[in-house]
């Protein structure tokens, strides 16, 4: 009997799922009236619920732009927690509109898997920490250290290239979570814990004495994240797409959180005018509303302030901006216009 | 004769009172020289284990004792024991459980209703009571039986009208068996009986809860899984699980005990199959390879999906465990029940199955327990049960670096669970207890 009610839920769902797919995507959220967000189960400074449920990061708010985007409500998110395993599946069979969770763009990735990256909203890259009374200036002095590593990462390969292609030697000891690895690099089980960057400033920061490690200035691998959508909705592609670039480029102009109600009524500036709406149909165009971006600014800020208010240096992560920096400023944010 | 009284100088005409044992062979001496210094071997092996019980506990008691309940955050933590206890000492900093503690228990639940799972939960003890102890009164059982619908409906609210039409479903094999036995005779009435019902829930039960629901909106606020967490989602799968699975691999092993081909075949084929593949390899079918059936667009839910695997998973363990108490029986047991006449169904329910079942009960408790703890592998697909949100919570920066205070806590409640649940089948088993009397 049991078997019965689960076939015939399939069945229900197959006949129900004839009408869904006619759909677009921005259709089918909009009808939906709430954006599912393929979200980390907890990665620090990027997404985790704070002690309401709320969830809270720097990824989390760019989940929060594109609803903020497409609904015009930055809180209409439903945030569904996704393993490393899980987050791909979840995304190609529609369990998630799109998968914002720290995601490193790859080819295999972009291609094989049929996924489309909407731009890259963290540069990161593998880094290495050592405890400052090991004298360790380099990585290039790593010759025979034993290294803490998350097994089935991408940093898993990236280390093994770097030693081989350095000529130098490692003992891994495979860990499975980046708790566990604190414990054991604390612990003293491995001299050197590699993972990206941004994971290890996270992880010092939470140390009892901070300034007894150091973060190696070598990072041995690209690790551009983004967000992610389903090849075969274009238009939902260029949505999550240009949601990003409005971000950074709003931090390029000087548009924040406080200032665009203003600068929305119209400025001289013909870029800023036509980002928020006071001049042509770019929303329009989209299919969503012309001041969309107003609604997007206004409710998560700029690309600046988030991640000044979720990963910044004031904040207990205390990442600096780096090659996350404006092109103006030496980084390597670059939107293309808004035109 | 007086010769011999004569000789005797001194013969004693009363009792002597008792005295008291040598110290050495009393009280706590003795069983201190008896079971800890009988020997050279053992006296050095007891002085090692107290040496050893002594270290751990100087190790953990203080941390434990003299842990901070007060603080706001991991570095908050910190400086409070700084204060208190100077630099460096290694004490608990069990704040995290109190600053956590709503979201540990009950996830993302709306927290002016978490009046509704602790209601639900009682109303379980209530439902369950009866049946675990027979000196309450029979008539409670009728409540244990709607139980089931009060949880459903208290846990995830909505209209009060889905859940009431599901369980009007149950009433049709009732009704099929008082009236429709002269009209469609034995074997038309059990296939109806089955088939009415399930034909019913799919496609009668939905409209008729939403016509109803239209005309009569009593409900309360409808709350989704997602927002489902910690123990809470822990018990929920875990109770689910037994609850379900016990009737299920009941069945199971009848079915592979049965001559009829067919039924001996599938229940040999689903209890191999489903216990022949780790449990996390069906999560992981549950959670993604169905998604590949399913049309995308489709919610079928993850909890759902997961309450099903977990289920089919035990049945198939408590299956076999039920066989072994069937085989245990002597042969003249199912022969005595066909000398008295009785047919299948009367011989299972009177002789066979009680009698199996209670051999079966170190086993079927063992499961239940595996059960219950195996829920924590819901973390691997997603879903946020108390391993999952001690992640969560280390994720945040406010708590980003504890790691054993979360995992303590975790354990210790999993482990007052699984206790009593031990405790009641060492209970049971001595209710039960026939032989040897």
């Amino acid at each position: 009997m049991k078997k019965s009610v689960f076939f015939g839920t399939l069945a229900v769902a197959a006949m129900a799922s004839g009408a869904v797919s006619a759909q677009s995507m921005l259709e089918q959220v909009q009808a939906r009236g709430e954006l599912l967000c393929g979200s980390n189960t907890g990665l620090v400074g990027f997404g985790a619920p704070d002690a309401n449920g709320e969830w809270q990061g720097f990824d989390v708010a760019m989940c929060r732009a594109v609803a903020a985007a497409v609904l015009g409500d930055p809180n209409a998110v439903e945030f569904i927690p996704l393993t490393t395993t899980t987050r791909f599946t979840a995304l190609a069979s529609g369990e998630v509109d799109v998968l914002i969770r720290n995601t490193t763009w790859t080819f295999s990735r972009d291609v094989d898997l049929a996924f489309e990256f909407g731009g890259i909203n963290y540069y990161d890259g593998q880094g290495f920490m050592v405890p400052r009374e090991l004298g360790v200036s380099s990585a290039m002095e790593l010759d025979g250290a034993t290294v803490c590593i998350q097994t089935g990462t991408t940093t898993e390969l990236n280390l093994a290239d770097f030693f081989s292609s350095n000529n130098m030697s490692y003992e891994p000891v495979p860990i499975e979570t980046n708790a566990e690895a604190q414990q054991q690099y604390l612990a003293g089980a491995c001299d050197v814990y590699t993972t990206d960057t941004s994971g290890l400033a996270a992880t010092r920061a939470s140390f009892e004495d901070p300034g007894a490690h150091v973060i190696l200035p070598e990072v041995v691998s690209k690790e551009p994240l983004g967000p992610v959508v389903r090849h075969g909705d274009n238009q939902w592609g260029d949505i999550v797409r240009w949601t990003l670039n409005g971000l950074i480029s709003a931090e390029e102009l000087g548009i924040t959180s406080a200032n665009v109600a203003e600068l929305a009524a119209g400025t001289d500036v013909p870029e800023i005018n036509r980002m928020l709406g006071s001049e042509g149909e770019l929303g329009a165009m989209l299919g969503l509303e012309n001041d969309w971006l107003v609604t997007v600014i206004s409710s998560v800020g700029n690309y600046g302030e988030i991640f000044a208010q979720n990963i910044g240096e004031d904040t207990p992560v205390g990442l600096a901006r780096g090659l996350n920096a404006q092109w103006t400023d030496g980084g390597l944010l670059y939107s293309p216009p808004f035109r | 004769m007086a010769d011999i009284n004569a000789s005797r100088a001194f013969v004693r005409k009363e009792m002597l009172p008792e005295k008291t044992p040598p110290v050495a062979e009393a009280g706590a001496l003795k069983w201190l020289r008896e079971n800890l210094f009988s020997s050279v071997l053992n006296t050095i092996l007891t002085i090692l284990s107290v040496f050893v019980i002594y270290w751990i506990l100087s190790h953990v008691t203080g941390w434990v004792v003299f842990g901070i309940w007060d603080a706001g955050s991991l570095s908050e933590c910190r400086e409070l024991r700084d204060a208190r206890y100077g630099e460096g000492v290694s004490v608990a900093c069990w704040s995290v459980l109190t600053d956590r503690w709503d979201q540990l228990m009950f996830g993302f639940y709306p927290s002016e209703l978490y009046w509704r799972p602790i209601l639900a939960l009682l109303v379980f003890f209530v439902a369950i009571a009866p049946v675990l102890f027979d000196s309450l009164p029979r008539k409670m059982l009728l409540f244990s039986l709607a139980a089931p619908f009060i949880c459903y409906w208290l846990l995830w609210g909505g209209m009060i009208w889905g859940p009431l039409a599901v369980a009007a479903g149950f009433a049709l094999p009732v009704l099929v068996s008082r009236f429709g036995a002269g009209l469609l005779g034995p074997l038309g009435t059990t296939v109806a009986a089955v088939i009415l019902p399930v034909l019913y829930w799919l496609f009668a039960a939905g409209p008729i809860a939403g016509a109803l629901g239209s005309v009569l909106p009593i409900g309360i606020t409808f709350i989704e899984s997602n927002d489902f967490g910690g123990f809470m989602l822990a018990f929920i799968i875990g109770i689910t699980g037994i609850l379900l699975s016990l009737p299920l691999g009941v069945l199971l092993a009848l079915g592979r005990q049965s001559d009829l081909f067919i039924i001996n075949k599938f229940c040999v084929f689903f209890i191999e199959v489903i216990r022949g593949v780790p449990l996390i390899v069906w999560l992981f079918t549950a959670s993604i390879l169905l998604n590949y059936f399913l049309p995308p667009g489709t919610n079928f839910d993850l909890m759902l999906r997961v309450i099903i695997m977990v289920t089919l998973f035990a049945s198939a363990y408590i299956a076999e465990v039920v066989r072994g108490g069937l085989a245990a029986l002597p042969r003249g047991q199912y022969e005595g029940a066909d000398s008295l006449g009785l047919d299948y169904a009367q011989s299972m329910r009177l002789i066979i199955l009680p009698q199996a079942l209670k051999i079966s009960i170190p086993g079927i408790v063992n499961t239940f327990i595996g059960l219950f703890k195996d829920t924590t592998l819901v973390v691997f697909i997603g879903l946020l049960d108390p391993i999952g949100l001690s992640n969560a919570i280390r994720a945040t920066t406010d708590w980003n670096g504890i790691y054993w205070e979360l995992f303590i806590f975790i354990g210790l409640c999993f482990f007052v669970c699984c206790y009593s649940m031990s405790k009641y089948s060492q209970y049971l088993e001595r209710k039960l207890r026939r032989d040897h009397r």
